[in-house]
């Protein structure tokens, strides 16, 4: 089955399993590795990635519903040596251990940022008519389909306050 | 032999001129895994397009396999190859040793008819892609004659017998002092069995050149796995080439092969082609080892002034029906608290469940939950504050063995942990602080876990251009590993960092044992330290040597290495030029590492102390923690960046272990009723509230020539106590039972009409 997607701003042309999914799609013919494979149920988040901006769990979606989609991988963030601003937060407060959750939280974090700059509610959000005040329990809640199991947690929270500044 | 007498001498770690030592260097591998560069095993690019294999795994717990039927999985497209135990490959037996010095034996797969737990791998498929092998797996039909099975831990303290090879320790009187000490506590706790859950699944890619074999995997032991598939596969270990560079997450849970090893690299070989293999989440539960459930009854004997005059602690857990794994839950006590009478011990029941093992701080980590509540319990008896109570109790010298701490901080982490959490604030009443819904307390517990130093070597190379390279069979599973080495080494070699580089994870260098036991960084890093010294030394030589060098003639004792320079007083050359001009094509030396012959003299620990704050919703049962806040003595920290996190992290375990995590086995089929990440439940980042640590200034100079120890495991001792403490705190409810979820919490809350 043929399915065209841009892939860190290239169009790729794939003919594959129509069982395929996005994240199997980015790993197994793409050779995009940086997305990781946790659980494959939409549970643990180490494959998020961004589809049109949006942050998405790869494993849960099959590739073929992807045709013309836009996806950003943590590959098309930055590489070292140029770093995107949210990979060199995680690496300055080590907000990452074993790191292999670490792309996702990365991915999940810029697709956060977009959501709170956007107005996206949270279950945290207690005014629904103001704008989103990135407070530390909305990062929380914001990021807690990103499972870490090294549990760098507090880590991850100092490397997004970094990137978003003190709530308003 | 060397004794602990020539580690106090300085030495340029614990001089640290030039103060890489401890500092909180970014992680070394930091910009290839956030940029997902990092090739973990499965992510590893196999010389040709690899095959992919899928487990079938065992339904029932115990009994015989009847009859696999095969035909649809092997008619399915893209089949290459499907196999039970009628038709894999020949392997040496289970625990066969053909090479006596193997740290591990044979380990096949598919070896026989028999079924010993739910999830043991019963067959294994082979095709060109993983949807393929996914659908044709799920077309095998396997039947069973099953037998009876023992899964219900609690139902069989019955057929609980002394462990292997050990004995009840007892020391004085136990009983008659119990009897007569004039405030007692006789109380059982338990935790239940838990998941490592690390985040890599397992997996290996696998292929031959010639009658030598290529594994990347994901194993904390880069020998034991190369032994192990040497083993089983009947073949010398020099043909196993074993590679695990990145390693998401071990926690003891990798520290061992699993069936992705051993068939990846039979089905590779049978196919002549790569072939990867990875454990799917569910299959992660079952197919490998679990932290086993722990009953623990504590007795403790008091005189009125909270003087402990009668201490025990004995444990019952399990391990698999043909196993030995214990959970030495009691073996912690031993060491902590002064007490003339004591008596400590442990019970296994074996169990036809999958297999128990080492998960982060085994032992402590369920252990503490007990006695580190007990003495909550003794101290609202005696009226004494919880700290107070453990000051009185700080033994002088080891309780049990009766030998010198190497150095024990334990009080003044209990003291500075207080004050910097503001412990002040603590009501001593239960039950007396009200947050809206919330009743709010606060709860502290101690910690302790063993230090260790294992045997090990390490490689380092300088080249012409002044790169050093340090090379060791080493994992590094998120502990830091690599970054650790790379100050080690540049700080014994006087260079900067960016001189050095790291290589591990690989069966050519030289061996070291792994991670585990938090025994890593002190095993590791003293070897690399040692090669170290001798690559000074190598230089050293190398330049009073050499008529050309400004150092020539010496005096070699005046050598000195600084920011990339050897020098004598103001005689000096950066270590490029001499290295390229005296030794053009490098020079490469190793080192190593061995316990000392006295360290056993010593009793030698890390220590913490855990303060929690949590409310408690009166409502639902709910338990969130507001705050937490750990002061831990592990030696001297070789980065402070990634220590701290090495330690939130387990503290978080800690959390988890308290509030959430748990696994039960249902009792029909002998399996796990959670089976992936929604149903266990690790803590999440809304679950984490305002944690943080610090380490007391340390140096341990009885552990290893640098004074270090591990941190990787003492976070998580005694955390969860804290939290239980502080849900007692708040509510005036005594939960014994972990995790400590809403349903104990309002059954507590009822029983005392609130
Ligand atoms: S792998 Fe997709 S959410 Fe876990
Ligand atoms: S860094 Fe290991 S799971 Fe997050």
């Amino acid at each position: 089955m043929r399915t065209t997607i841009t892939v860190n701003g290239t169009a790729q042309t794939l003919d594959v399993d129509p069982r395929t999914t996005l994240l199997d799609a980015l790993r197994e013919h793409l050779g995009l590795t940086g997305s990781k494979k946790g659980c494959d149920h939409g549970q643990c988040g180490a494959c998020t990635v961004l589809v049109n901006g949006v942050r998405i769990n790869s494993c849960l979606s099959i590739l073929a519903m992807h045709d013309g989609d836009q996806v950003t991988t943590i590959e098309g963030l930055g590489q070292p040596g140029a770093l995107h601003p949210v990979q060199q937060a995680f690496l300055e407060r080590d907000a990452l251990q074993c790191g292999y959750c670490t792309p996702g939280q990365i991915c999940s974090t810029v697709g956060m940022l977009q959501e709170a700059a956007d107005g996206w509610a949270s279950r945290e959000t207690a005014d629904l008519t103001a704008g989103i005040s990135l407070t530390d329990a909305e990062i929380r809640e914001r990021m807690s389909g990103n499972i870490c199991r090294c549990s760098a947690y507090p880590q991850i929270l100092a490397a997004i306050r970094d990137l978003a500044g003190e709530p308003a | 032999m060397t004794s602990v007498a020539d580690w106090a001498e300085p030495n340029p770690v614990t001089e640290n001129r030039s103060g890489v030592i401890g500092k909180g260097v970014d992680r070394y591998e930091g910009a290839l895994k956030v940029s997902g560069t990092a090739p973990y095993a499965y992510d590893t690019v196999a010389p040709s397009p690899p095959a992919i294999g899928v487990l079938v795994t065992a339904s029932i717990p115990r009994g015989r396999v009847t009859s696999v039927d095969v035909a649809a999985a092997e008619a399915a497209p893209g089949v290459q190859l499907v196999w039970s135990h009628l038709n894999a490959p020949k392997q040496a037996p289970r625990g066969a040793r053909a090479n006596p010095r193997s740290q591990r034996a044979s380990n096949p797969a598919l070896a026989s008819d028999r079924v010993e737990y739910f999830g043991q791998t019963i067959a294994f498929v082979v095709a060109d892609t993983f949807e393929n092998a996914r659908a044709a797996a799920d077309l095998v039909k396997v039947e069973y004659a099953p037998e009876p099975a023992v899964v219900d831990f609690l139902a069989s303290f019955d057929q609980a017998t002394l462990p292997p090879d050990e004995e009840d320790v007892h020391i004085g009187d136990f009983p008659g002092a119990y009897g007569a000490a004039p405030v007692t506590i006789d109380e059982t706790y338990f935790s239940p069995l838990q998941n490592h859950v690390q985040m890599e699944p397992c997996a290996t890619v696998a292929w031959w050149e010639g009658d030598k074999v290529t594994v990347h995997t994901s194993i904390q032991m880069v020998k034991g796995g190369q032994h192990a598939l040497a083993e089983t596969l009947a073949i010398p270990s020099t043909d196993v080439h074993l590679l695990t560079r990145y390693i998401g997450g071990g926690f003891g849970g990798k520290g061992q092969p699993y069936d992705d090893l051993i068939l990846s690299a039979l089905a590779a070989r049978a196919l002549g082609r790569p072939v990867k293999v990875a454990y799917t989440r569910q299959q992660m539960f079952h197919g490998t080892i679990h932290r086993p459930a722990v009953s623990m009854r504590v007795r403790l004997g008091a005189e009125p002034n909270g003087r402990l005059t009668a201490f025990a602690v004995e444990a019952v857990t399990h391990c698999a029906r043909a196993a030995t794994f214990t959970e030495h839950a009691a073996n912690f006590s031993r060491n902590l608290y002064a007490a003339p009478n004591r008596l400590t011990g442990h019970r296994l029941v074996r169990m036809d469940l999958p297999h128990a093992g080492p998960m982060r701080a085994p032992g402590e980590a369920p252990g503490m939950l007990s006695l580190e509540c007990a003495m909550d319990e003794l101290a609202e008896k005696l009226g004494l504050d919880p700290i107070e109570l453990r000051i009185r109790n700080e033994p002088d010298i080891d309780p049990e063995t009766g030998k010198p701490f190497s150095i024990r901080q334990l009080v003044r982490c209990m003291t500075e942990g207080a004050q910097r959490f503001g412990w002040e604030r603590r009501n001593p009443v239960p039950g007396q602080v009200r947050d809206g819904r919330w009743m709010v307390g606060m709860g502290m517990a101690a910690a302790i876990r063993g230090n260790f130093l294992l045997p090990a070597k390490a490689g380092v190379r300088i080249d012409a251009d002044g790169t050093i390279t340090l090379r060791q069979g080493m994992t590094d599973i998120g502990t830091g590993t690599y970054t650790i080495l790379a100050q080690i080494t540049a700080e014994t070699m006087g260079v900067p960092l960016s001189q050095v580089k790291v290589e591990i994870g690989d069966s050519d260098f030289p061996p070291a044992p792994g991670s585990g036991g938090q025994f890593g960084a002190a095993t590791a890093g003293s070897a690399a330290f040692e090669a170290g010294m001798n690559l000074r030394r190598a230089l050293t030589e190398l330049a009073v040597g050499d008529p050309n060098s400004p150092l020539y003639g010496g005096p070699a004792e005046y050598v000195t290495f600084e920011n990339g320079v050897i020098a004598i007083e103001n005689r000096s050359e950066t270590l490029a030029a001499l290295v390229a001009r005296a030794a053009p094509d490098g020079v490469y030396v190793e080192g190593s590492i061995a316990p000392a012959a006295d360290a056993r003299d010593y009793s030698q620990h890390t220590y913490g102390a855990h303060f929690a704050e949590v409310g408690v919703n009166m409502v639902t049962g709910e338990v969130r923690m507001r705050k937490m806040f750990g002061v831990f003595a592990a030696g001297r920290i070789l980065n402070a960046k990634t220590a701290k996190s090495q330690i939130t992290g387990g503290m978080i375990w800690g959390v988890g272990t308290a509030l959430t995590e748990s696994n039960a086995v249902d009792p029909r089929f002998g399996s796990f009723v959670a089976q992936d990440m929604a149903e266990y439940l690790a803590p999440v980042h809304a679950d984490i509230v305002d944690l943080d640590a610090m380490f007391l200034d340390e140096a341990d100079d009885k552990a290893n020539p640098m004074g270090i120890k591990g941190v990787g495991e003492l976070g998580i001792a005694g955390a969860g106590a804290a939290i239980a403490n502080a849900i007692y705190n708040a509510t005036g409810v005594r939960l014994r039972d972990y995790p400590m979820t809403p349903d104990k919490v309002l059954a507590g809350l009822m029983a005392k009409g609130l």
